[in-house]
């Protein structure tokens, strides 16, 4: 069930100052505690300028992309030239998620919808009651307990993508070493105006030779 | 066999304190832009005020997701007025709307605690301050949110609201000017998000007068 994601936005080096977004999830999913499904990819394009991340309950993630393809087939059928972009496409995940809610049977996820259009960029973010809001990074689950504290301190507004990728790359590692249901094996999600790509799951490098990994409970007896 | 309770809640306490206070020609209405839960701060620049017509403005605080529903509902009953009377509600009109729409959900409250400020039809500033269910009252300053019972009391003590029980009925409008009103404003919400933990980032005040509405902002405790 449970899955982290983090999302930040980047910018191009100049000359060209287009907006570029990057942001990972691992493809992870568990089941209560046991790491059921390994090769998950929780981050999906939506119409042709946003991308959604989602944690949580997978299957309402599921139902989630069915209503949004029906969404975005209902736009592309007016065939008038204008495309939903990230801004419509998360107050309409706002409006179902607050709708679910209502009815006292959520949609168990915390979801993520970012893009790009007309040179606007765009993130935001819906939990499974209803809150949303917008920001420079977001993330989900532990991601803001111990990521958001690090992107406060580093993102600005002026972060080359390659720089983006390896801040993002820092606070994955950190949820790595300190949140038991993350794998390592990540996915990194590159949106343009021009369009988006998602990598192949990859890992990063850890190191477990610290000496206080190695006996832990040195410095407390009779704890764990 | 024990009942079985609900191990997910619909509400959210998102926190942050709203203030407004009300002049002879003028209106101040202030919120905090900081978005927590529990102890997390979601995001430091989230606006808790909300224009709903031209002399009339909103600050809630409370469960976010609510209090944007209800800020819609408003903008849309609002835009169906404008239609069908051809001019923009005056701000008692909305004050009255407000407690309806409120009091409609009676039995599944919009977790939102609401100051409404604004000019009436001559001119002069009004506050209109709300419980989560729709009652009301038209006074001189209020404050809502994580914060007023830090705040409410400093303002009692600084706006000294002669009793309602006295006649002839006294004006509970401010004799402060503007400059002084928002000073106080700005005094209020530094002491504020000393001692309350979801106040704090950034402070937005919204100016109402017959020239129009004017914003600032003074930036507060982080932490």
């Amino acid at each position: 069930m449970h899955a982290l994601h983090l999302f930040i936005f980047t910018r191009r080096p100049r000359p060209s100052s287009s907006h570029v977004f990057c942001w990972k999830s691992d493809v992870s999913s568990s089941y209560g505690s046991t790491l059921r499904y390994k090769n998950v990819e929780r981050m999906k394009p939506i119409g042709k300028h946003s991308l959604l991340g989602a944690s949580g309950e997978i299957s309402d993630f599921q139902e989630i992309l069915r209503y949004l393809d029906e969404l975005i087939l209902y736009d592309n059928m007016w065939d008038d030239g204008n495309s939903l972009g990230p801004k419509e496409v998360h107050n309409y995940l706002t409006r179902v998620m607050y709708n679910r809610r209502n009815k006292f049977n959520p949609l168990w996820n915390s979801l993520v919808l970012g893009g790009v259009k007309n040179g606007q960029k765009y993130l935001g973010t819906v939990s499974m009651i209803g809150v949303n809001f917008e920001d420079n990074h977001v993330a989900t689950g532990f991601g803001n307990h111990l990521a958001r504290p690090i992107l406060r301190q580093e993102w600005h507004e002026n972060l080359s993508f390659e720089d983006g990728v390896r801040l993002l790359e820092k606070c994955m590692r950190v949820l790595l070493y300190r949140d038991r249901s993350a794998i390592n094996k990540l996915q990194i999600a590159k949106i343009t105006e021009e369009g988006m790509t998602i990598s192949q799951p990859y890992s990063l490098k850890t190191y477990w030779e610290f000496s206080a990994f190695e006996n832990p409970t040195q410095g407390a007896v009779g704890s764990w | 066999m024990t009942k079985q309770q609900a191990n997910w809640s619909p509400y959210d306490n998102n926190g942050g304190s709203c203030v407004a206070i009300a002049g002879a020609d003028y209106c101040v209405i202030a919120a905090d832009t900081r978005m927590s839960t529990g102890y997390n701060i979601l995001t430091r620049e989230y606006s808790k005020i909300c224009k709903l017509a031209d002399k009339c403005v909103m600050a809630s605080s409370g469960f976010q997701a609510d209090v944007k529903a209800l800020q819609k509902q408003l903008a849309a009953r609002h835009l169906i007025y404008q239609h069908q009377h051809n001019k923009q509600m005056n701000c008692p009109a909305m004050a009255q709307l407000l407690s309806n729409t409120l009091y409609y959900k009676r039995f599944f409250p919009y977790y939102s605690f609401n100051v409404l400020g604004g000019l009436d039809n001559e001119g002069k500033g009004c506050v209109f301050t709300y419980d989560a269910v729709g009652s009301y009252e038209k006074v001189g300053y209020s404050s809502q949110g994580s914060g007023s019972t830090l705040i409410m009391p400093f303002l009692d003590n600084q706006l000294k609201s002669p009793s309602p029980l006295l006649l002839p009925v006294q004006d509970a409008v401010t004799p402060l000017v503007e400059a002084e009103a928002v000073n106080l404003v700005k005094t209020v919400f530094a002491s504020a998000s000393e001692r309350d933990i979801y106040t704090g980032d950034k402070l937005e005040i919204v100016v109402v007068t017959a020239d129009g509405i004017r914003r600032e902002y003074m930036e507060l405790r982080k932490d």
